[in-house]
């Protein structure tokens, strides 16, 4: 049985019965930790499993461009998808760090090749892998090309299709797509 | 590189050596959260990424002079036993024990520093020392870290600082731990007042093995929190002066003890010097409890020829998945407690036992021994 989330063999099975109607989700050791399945509070099985890929009217929501990690992920694992993240959730970051730590500015040690030209390591480009930004300083992100005119719609369907097909990684490179058009709807 | 079976064969440095303050303080570690620009975390990235990761880096940090010579393993090639045996070693945490594909650990020859790979960070690179000595520990892995940052383009924002998985290690990504041993402060139940106030202060108190666990054997685990807004020498800095403190509170319970409690001190340290020598059954958990007894016995004298490496070593022997190392295959709870009385009883041949009390002071004084009639 392979997990719901990604391709990995799923190792726990959950049935939650609502109103009559049987849901039943697998999911692999990792997924479910992210899910927050373990967690012995709070678990939401339909909140678990919509937030993946079977709502395409998912409105607004604050998505990393990088690596297409969502602010409600965030909320859930109470951590972030990639270093770029820190800079799409920026908001309310301050308030959050200020009740964690003493300060909110790093003041220690720093590394030495900071701004030292390109990264020698370049992740292979697959689904949602960012590429490595070029300078480090999350504030001067550039907004990137005005993308091609895509049809939601149609993505939507790939999506709808991907997720029957079980070929997830393409659902999630999708999902991420869709989500990102429609952030960048919504904020212009 | 070395072997498995030779890295568990010789006992870790911080169990040969002595630092300050080592009768009350077991060791002194310093980790340090690092991650690459432009990979997501471990957690939300796929399998293949952190494989292709760990390829990439693996090389780079087996070449380290530190770590030249040292251990280094896929965790696809590590029984669940061998990965449980690194987390008694305190090489690796049990949440990265329980990862499989694309992560890997370097140790040195030393087992002084460990590098975990694609951990809840891509790198966690820890350094251990014995007693109390935080700086040094600290100097180990801020060496690996300039060399491997040299080679490695980590993730660091010039406001936040390293940028780690979780918020709670941005900054420095510094953890600085030290495992203590506090027997007199639990047996004079002084010790909650302690925890109470070391919380206060935003130090986190833990059992022996991290979050979660509980102080067996009275061993407790005391950490910093906040990682972001202060320079590592201060974090270090002020985590030593507290431990000095807790030291002194414990020294001061000891000395108690011996003179207000004797009787009481002399019955605990026999008690568990006549079990752990003669037990045929001994569960974890007690014997970990009559270890810290027969520790502090050694400490105040009470007992002769004890060296304190030669518990330290036992207390590793003696946990489950070093037991079924040793037996070379799984090994159900009963037969690990017999296996466990076993080598107790064999390592603890060589000490002397107690000693009686002086006639002069061993009649029933203290409050803690007055005479119990039943």
């Amino acid at each position: 049985m392979k997990c719901d989330v990604c391709e990995k063999e799923a190792t726990v099975f959950l049935t939650q019965i609502i109103n009559g109607q049987m849901t039943t989700v697998n999911l692999c050791e990792g997924c479910s930790k992210a899910k927050g399945v373990t967690e012995e509070t709070g678990f939401g099985l339909a909140e678990a499993f919509l937030t993946h890929s079977h709502r395409p009217d998912e409105n607004m929501e604050v998505v990393c461009d990088a690596c297409g990690f969502t602010a409600s992920q965030l909320k859930k694992i109470g951590r972030m998808g990639c270093p770029e993240c820190y800079t799409a959730f920026r908001e309310g970051l301050d308030g959050l760090l200020r009740n964690m730590h003493k300060g909110t500015r790093h003041v220690g040690k720093r590394p030495n090749n900071q701004g030292a030209g390109t990264p020698q390591l370049l992740p292979r480009r697959r689904g949602a892998v960012p590429a490595p930004p070029s300078a480090p300083a999350p504030a001067a992100a550039t907004p990137p090309p005005a993308p091609p005119p895509v049809d939601v719609n149609k993505l939507r369907a790939d999506l709808d299709l991907a997720v029957k097909e079980e070929r997830y990684e393409d659902a999630a490179r999708l999902k991420a797509e869709i989500e990102r058009l429609q952030t960048k709807a919504s904020s212009k | 590189m070395m072997r498995f079976a030779t890295l568990i064969k010789n006992p870790a440095d911080w169990m040969k050596g002595a630092g300050p303050h080592s009768d009350i303080v077991m060791t002194s570690r310093v980790r340090l959260a690092r991650n690459l620009r432009g990979f997501p975390f471990p957690g939300f990235s796929q399998e293949r990424q952190r494989i292709d990761l760990l390829g990439q880096v693996r090389p780079v940090i087996e070449s380290l002079p530190e770590m030249r010579d040292g251990y280094s393993e896929d965790y696809t090639d590590l029984s669940k036993i061998r990965k449980q045996v690194l987390v008694e070693r305190h090489l690796v945490s049990r949440e990265h024990a329980a990862r499989s594909s694309g992560c890997a650990v370097v140790v040195d020859r030393k087992q002084s520093i460990s590098i975990m790979i694609n951990e809840e960070d891509h790198f966690r690179i820890q350094g251990i020392r014995p007693g109390l000595n935080l700086h040094s520990a600290y100097d180990l892995v801020d060496r690996v870290d300039t060399e491997l940052s040299d080679a490695l383009p980590f993730a660091f924002d010039t406001k936040l600082g390293y940028l780690t998985a979780c918020p709670t290690n941005l900054g420095t990504g510094m953890r600085a731990s030290v495992m203590l041993h506090l027997p007199a402060l639990v047996l004079t139940e002084q010790i909650n007042p302690v925890i109470k106030a070391v919380g206060k202060i935003g130090l986190a108190v833990r059992g022996l093995y991290g979050e979660g666990t509980e102080a067996l054997g009275n061993l407790f685990q005391i950490s910093n929190q906040h990682t972001l807004g202060e320079a590592e020498p201060e974090i270090i800095a002020q985590i030593e002066k507290v431990i000095e403190g807790v030291v002194r509170s414990e020294q001061t319970a000891r000395a108690k003890l011996r003179e207000d409690h004797q009787t009481m001190l002399h019955d605990q340290v026999g008690r568990a010097y006549a079990v752990l020598r003669y037990a045929h059954i001994l569960s974890s958990k007690e014997a970990l409890n009559l270890l810290s007894m027969l520790r502090l016995g050694a400490d105040l004298d009470l007992v002769g020829n004890c060296d304190r490496s030669l518990l330290d070593m036992l207390l590793l022997e003696i946990q489950p998945a070093h037991l079924q190392l040793n037996a070379a295959r799984e090994l159900s709870p009963e037969e690990r407690d017999s296996m466990r009385a076993e080598i107790t009883r064999a390592r603890l041949q060589s000490i002397d036992g107690p000693g009686s009390l002086p006639p002069s002071q061993s009649t029933p004084g203290g409050p803690a021994s007055a005479p119990n009639d039943e």
